[in-house]
């Protein structure tokens, strides 16, 4: 059980209504987060510099490629579809007290499932687009429900379960894709693509897979601030007696924070299955999820922040390609880059660099494992 | 009372053991061998996780903490061209990521899991970054056969004819063992995990205690993450550590924070791996290989289900300890 006063507390995410506190209070929420990736930046210009490589020419030639082009724009918002959902994913869940690290297992559950439903099926677009993709959802909700569930009923930690949930679900989707939905008569591990009814539609530039998560945040970011529903997955988040005292089902709360958590990394699955892939490989999908817990963390579990945060991070991935190309720096530093980025974001050190505050208090998300 | 379930379930196994032995000797004692080798990165991972948590702080980072070892000690073998050096790199290079965790947990009391999760995250990064292919070993670890005790039947090839990772792995949990229930730092140890502001009060120094227990665990990590690279495996890849880190922390949750129980259960554990494997060369059941990748975790979510509300965690495991 969680002790913490939400007024104490440094990660701004146990209040979710910024109008509150003023302008100095407000301050910090998004200082910080620019400091720590400005220094991320920094930390891993000094390891590019030390392969020999101007770290300036090196950060040009990634934002240049991934941001300077059509091709490189459509990339950025393709690769940024799935990061929004998969950190709305891990936001869902720590408002309400859980950490969902398994959004990597459900998402890729999701992309299997969708593209059984966009090859399998047979119908019209405005049919198979919206089935397919809520298909997709319901698998990743069903996924993340297993840990939910044993969370509410056997008080097992989810962290652990949605671990183990997401290597089982490497191997699951690699058996599926390779024996029961294989593509016919030919060598790959991959499942037949979708029908053409089922692919999402581009607009100009814009895939309209972007769109929907755009909308998905904002309307996320409105749930949880302004609803019943979003009270309820606070005050079970921030404590679960004083909900229980409160007439709040906390079970409930938890088996729906972790089915609608895996419905939102389910639905960063099906986008990709129907937007970009157009079928599924389980070589695809790799490290989404984890960057999910990133973003969250760096948009400090706000949902609309996770639109700037995903972008961010979607515009690194994307570019790295191109760095390794043209100057043979190797992609991975992107992932050191994101891996300070998520030290500094989450630990007290910019804080007491830029404020000077002593005693800052860390805010328990998490709960143990489960009392 | 619980604990009759877990003492039947063994003399169960061991005579079961004892049965296929004199049925088939030769895949009796692979089996075995598999099984116990499976065991080890797991055993000495679920130490870290005991040590901590009896301290009162969770350690969701083991995984992270074994694959920087398991790079460093590789590379620090290759590059040095001696497997004790690289060792000791990769057992040093456990304690270093043991004093990060205490730091983000301890002195900054961060969120636990929180803290962990930034090692992971931070370890997956790093190894691959500064991964480089084609390095090789100098050589392999000796095995070491224990005169006169290997020569025992069945135990003797099992037990008595391995690495000296595998010996340490077997003697830690018992060491362990007596210093948390017999020694002044285990008593200790223990209140801090579970009833701070007491120790506090007797003059025990809760953040102090806490910091170096979880840094000195690091080690333990640093050994699973070297035994991995240098004597398991004769190598290094990415993600190498495939969720051992994780395992380890459910085999900590079924030993019921017991170095000893952690001991049996991972043992358990490599066994049922060890017996799909031979089965599965056998041919004596056709299941896909993605299912017995699959059995460890499935086993873990099963275990802690049923298990879950019978045994209890320390009681302050997951709570920086603020003073009032």
């Amino acid at each position: 059980m969680s002790t913490t006063d939400p007024a104490r507390t440094d990660l701004g995410f146990t209040d979710p209504d910024p109008r509150r506190g003023g302008p100095l209070d407000r301050l910090p929420a998004i200082v910080i987060p620019v400091v720590s990736v400005l220094l991320a930046f920094a930390i891993g210009g000094i390891l590019i510099w030390l392969q020999g490589v101007n770290p300036f020419q090196a950060y040009y030639v990634l934002f240049s490629n991934a941001l300077g082009t059509t091709e490189g724009l459509l990339r950025v918002m393709q690769k940024s579809t799935p990061l929004i959902l998969t950190g709305l994913a891990v936001t869902v869940g720590l408002r309400a007290g859980l950490f969902n690290i398994g959004a990597q297992g459900q998402l890729l559950v999701a992309a299997l499932g969708t593209a059984w439903a966009g090859y399998n099926f047979q119908m019209p677009m405005v049919l198979h687009i919206p089935v397919a993709l809520v298909f997709g959802m319901l698998c990743g909700a069903a996924w993340a429900s297993i840990a939910g569930a044993l969370r509410a009923y056997r008080s097992v930690s989810e962290v652990i379960t949605t671990i183990m949930l997401n290597s089982i679900a490497i191997a699951l989707v690699d058996y599926l894709a390779s024996e029961p939905f294989k593509e016919p008569d030919q060598p790959l591990t991959r499942t037949p693509e979708i029908a053409p009814t089922a692919m999402l539609p581009t607009f100009g530039i814009v895939p309209s897979g972007f769109l929907i998560a755009i909308v998905v945040a904002i309307v996320f970011g409105w749930l949880l601030s302004r609803t019943t529903q979003g009270f309820r997955f606070n005050t079970v988040g921030l404590n679960p007696s004083a909900a229980r005292y409160a007439g709040i089902s906390v079970k409930g709360t938890i088996l729906l924070a972790m089915a609608v958590s895996g419905a939102l990394a389910g639905m960063g699955g099906a986008i990709e299955t129907l937007g970009v892939t157009g079928r599924f490989e389980p070589a695809f999908n790799a490290g989404l999820g984890f960057d999910g817990i990133t973003i969250a963390l760096l948009a400090r579990a706000n949902p609309i922040a996770t639109i700037p945060a995903a972008i961010l991070i979607g515009t690194l991935r994307s570019g790295a390609a191109a760095l390794q190309f043209q100057t043979g720096i190797e992609p991975e530093v992107v992932d050191v880059i994101l891996a300070i980025t998520l030290l500094l974001v989450s630990a007290p050190i910019v804080a007491r660099l830029l404020f000077r505050k002593r005693n800052i208090k860390q805010t328990q998300v998490t709960q143990g494992w489960g009392s | 009372m619980r604990a009759r379930y877990a003492y039947a379930l063994a003399i169960i196994i061991g005579i079961a053991i004892v049965v296929c032995f004199f049925l088939d000797e030769i895949r009796t004692v692979s089996v075995l061998s598999f099984s116990l080798r499976y065991a080890v990165p797991l055993i000495l991972a679920a130490m870290v996780g005991i040590v901590c948590e009896r301290s009162g702080v969770i350690n969701i980072g083991i995984e992270g903490q074994m694959l920087m070892s398991a790079f460093a000690g590789f590379f620090g073998a290759a590059v040095t061209g001696n497997l004790i050096l690289g060792t000791l790199i990769g057992i040093g290079t456990g304690m270093i990521m043991g004093a990060f965790l205490a730091t983000g947990a301890v002195t900054w009391k961060m969120d636990q899991i929180i803290a962990g999760t930034v090692i992971n995250i931070l370890a997956v990064g790093l190894t691959s970054f500064f991964y480089v292919q084609g390095q090789v070993l100098p050589g392999n670890t000796p095995i070491v056969a224990i005169p006169l005790l290997s020569d025992i039947p069945l135990a003797g090839p099992v037990l008595f004819n391995n690495g000296l990772f595998t010996y340490a792995a077997v003697a830690i949990p018992l060491i362990l063992w007596v210093l948390l229930f017999k020694t002044r730092w285990g008593l200790r140890t223990r209140a801090v995990g579970e009833k701070p502001s007491a120790a506090d009060t007797s003059g025990v120094g809760v953040d102090p205690m806490r910091f170096w227990n979880v840094t000195i665990a690091g080690a333990l990590a640093g050994m699973a993450g070297a035994y991995l690279a240098i004597e398991a495996a004769g190598t290094f890849e990415r993600g190498f550590t495939a969720g051992r880190g994780f395992t380890a922390l459910a085999i900590m949750i079924f030993g019921a924070w017991n170095p000893i129980g952690a001991l049996a259960a991972a043992f358990f554990f490599g066994l049922t791996q060890g017996l799909a494997s031979q089965l599965q060369a056998d041919e004596v059941i056709a299941i896909p290989q993605q299912f017995i990748n699959m059995l460890p975790y499935v086993l873990t979510i099963v275990l802690l289900a049923v298990v879950s509300g019978r045994i209890k965690p320390p009681s302050a495991v997951g709570r920086p300890y603020e003073k009032d």
